[in-house]
């Protein structure tokens, strides 16, 4: 009896911290939220005022907001795939395809590897302002410089509305194709040498190496890297607020949902409006999540 | 037929010069293509150390220029006038202080959760996990609410309040939950119950079990998710901005941001690249030293 009070004792204990906080600080806000969706509080008045789904009719009939989900959407496809592609690449390279016998990767591959992660370890602000220099706009910036020295016109990477959501995509893919080129070496490390091996003495070349051995064999990690990039694409907040003129400009061309939610809530003070961008955003994340668990159960391949 | 070679010889010969071929260019793309990223991520890090050293007029000329001479004094204006040093020093607190209370509480609902079946023992884990999937933007108004509410609490409202950073690292660790113990439960599960249950019949109460024997051989487990909980909050950037908006209380991702977006007639542009330098600087050495953990911490997370 008396160990079967301590051990709830015991568990009690262990819990009553973490949990106490999670549900202040976590929970509660998030439930909060669903509430503040449906009421015009703007932070003056004691109660906000209960007006239904009105905050969402005016959500569907705004422009920004479609341009916003647009934008998200948009690097929700881009930002996977063309990381993907290009890590998987450079992983292929590094550790599989450096030619000749063996399945070895290129000379020189630890070091690629250490170097292309760097970006990952920078804060995301960091970043953004290193990019907003590196794309100035006169021939001080440090493409512009030498495209003006060519006796090029400059490229407006954030001033020309129809440029800068590709600066934007251009720098979050720089920044993330590291990581997954270590992810995808850590899963090839996991396949043994010896099935590029068999296939290259079937007179498998490189490419369909790539494509009939490692591409197959790494499948369960490009979905995981998938879902990571798209959680991504859908959260993207600091690059879009930190490093675009006007926070999401030139004239709304890199907006996104969260820029939105925190313009409405922060700058306008309009809490229901943001709240129900926020529930909007949360079903694209669910609604997310759902359909690539979906859309990847596949059978395994065992090795 | 001049020469008298077998028709094997002969193939072999032909599926190695065709091999060459094939791979001739290809070795040369894959290599230019490595070569060209590698570019990629060095020369805009390297070319904001060169501007770091420059003097205002030579930033604002030749994009590629050498500094005639080398301005250390960017250094201090952004350390002291740009307040570059206040905003590490708090950051530096503040993620301390967070990443200890996430391991440590962490740690413990995980290890209570994976290894002890009670009542509502699922449901709390996937209360737990649930937070995994939301995005946090969804609770940032309410959060605001919250942690200034939290400000009128007597005796401690003070300190954990809006624009406080014990009240920072309370959200950092109440945010820092899910994965941190939906990684560790995992981790705690696989580890074998023998010893664990030996100290148990010998006497040891659970508490000591925990400190004692688990978490010791959890090692690797907690390393990777104390590395990926250090990134992640030395790097926030979201949850500062709406609860720290007194300047002195700011962090260092908050202070770098300010400096770009702060621009005017008299923005400093030298210290702004110092600024940047002093950020980047400490990471990629830190990095440099830990890059074998730092990399299998952070892929070890997402496969899990």
């Amino acid at each position: 009896m008396i160990n079967r009070y301590r051990r709830g004792l015991f568990i009690t204990a262990f819990l009553a911290a973490p949990v106490t906080l999670y549900l202040v600080y976590v929970i509660s806000p998030y439930t909060q939220a669903f509430y503040i969706a449906m009421t015009d509080w703007r932070g003056v008045t004691a109660t906000p005022n209960f007006i239904g789904l009105d905050n969402f009719v005016r959500l569907f009939a705004d422009s920004i907001f479609w341009k916003a989900v647009t934008h998200n959407a948009a690097l929700l496809l881009l930002l996977p795939l063309l990381t993907i592609v290009i890590a998987l690449f450079f992983a292929f390279l590094l550790n599989v395809g450096g030619g000749g016998r063996g399945a070895a990767g290129v000379p020189g591959s630890r070091f690629y590897r250490v170097l292309f992660f760097f970006p990952q370890v920078l804060a995301v602000t960091v970043v953004a302002v290193l990019f907003q220099q590196v794309f100035r706009p006169d021939g001080s910036g440090m493409l512009n410089g030498p495209l003006m020295a060519l006796g090029l016109r400059p490229v407006g990477f954030l001033s020309d509305p129809g440029i800068a959501f590709w600066s934007v995509l251009g720098v979050m893919v720089w920044q993330a194709v590291g990581f997954y080129v270590v992810l995808f070496s850590a899963g090839l490390a996991s396949i043994p040498r010896d099935m590029f091996e068999a296939a290259q003495i079937d007179g498998a070349g490189r490419v369909s190496l790539f494509f009939r051995i490692t591409l197959p064999l790494l499948w369960d990690t490009v979905q995981v890297a998938w879902v990571y990039l798209g959680i991504l694409a859908l959260d993207v907040f600091a690059i879009v607020w930190v490093m675009t003129d006007q926070h999401g400009g030139p004239d709304f061309s890199t907006t996104v949902m969260a820029t939105e939610i925190y313009r409405n809530a922060f700058t306008y003070f309009r809490f229901g409006y943001a709240s129900a961008l926020g529930v909007v955003m949360f079903f694209f994340t669910v609604g997310f999540a759902v359909l690539s668990l979906r859309l990847s159960r596949r059978e395994r391949i065992e090795y | 037929m001049p020469t008298m070679t077998s028709p094997a010889v002969e193939t072999s010969r032909r599926a190695v010069r065709q091999e060459r071929r094939r791979l001739g260019p290809l070795s040369a793309l894959s290599h230019a293509a490595l070569l060209l990223w590698t570019v990629l991520t060095v020369v805009p890090i390297l070319w904001t150390f060169l501007a770091s050293v420059k003097s205002e007029d030579e930033i604002f000329g030749d994009a590629w220029s050498l500094p005639a001479s080398l301005r250390w004094d960017n250094f201090a204006r952004a350390w002291e006038q740009a307040h570059i040093g206040q905003y590490m020093l708090n950051s530096v607190i503040v993620v301390a202080f967070s990443t200890f209370g996430t391991m440590l509480l962490g740690s413990m609902a995980a290890y209570v959760l994976a290894r002890y079946p009670f009542r509502g023992n699922r449901a709390c884990y996937l209360l737990f996990v649930s937070g995994l999937a939301f995005p946090v933007y969804l609770a940032l108004t309410p959060l605001f609410f919250v942690v200034q509410n939290m400000g009128n609490v007597p005796l401690i409202g003070p300190f954990i309040g809006l624009n406080t950073h014990a009240g920072l690292v309370l959200v950092y660790i109440a945010y820092s939950m899910p994965f941190t113990v939906f990684f560790l439960a995992a981790f705690f599960r696989t580890l074998p119950t023998a010893v664990a249950e030996a100290a148990l019949v010998d006497g040891a109460s659970h508490t000591r079990v925990f400190f004692q024997i688990m978490l010791p051989m959890a090692r690797p487990g907690i390393i990777s998710v104390t590395i990926f909980n250090v990134l992640g909050q030395w790097n926030q950037y979201q949850l500062p901005l709406v609860l720290l908006q007194e300047r002195d209380t700011w962090v260092l991702p908050q202070g770098i941001a300010d400096i770009s977006t702060a621009a005017g007639y008299d923005q400093d542009w030298s210290a702004l690249f110092a600024a940047l330098t002093l950020a980047i600087l400490p990471m990629l050495v830190i990095y440099t030293i830990f890059q074998r953990q730092i990399q299998s911490g952070l892929t070890a997370g997402a496969l899990k």
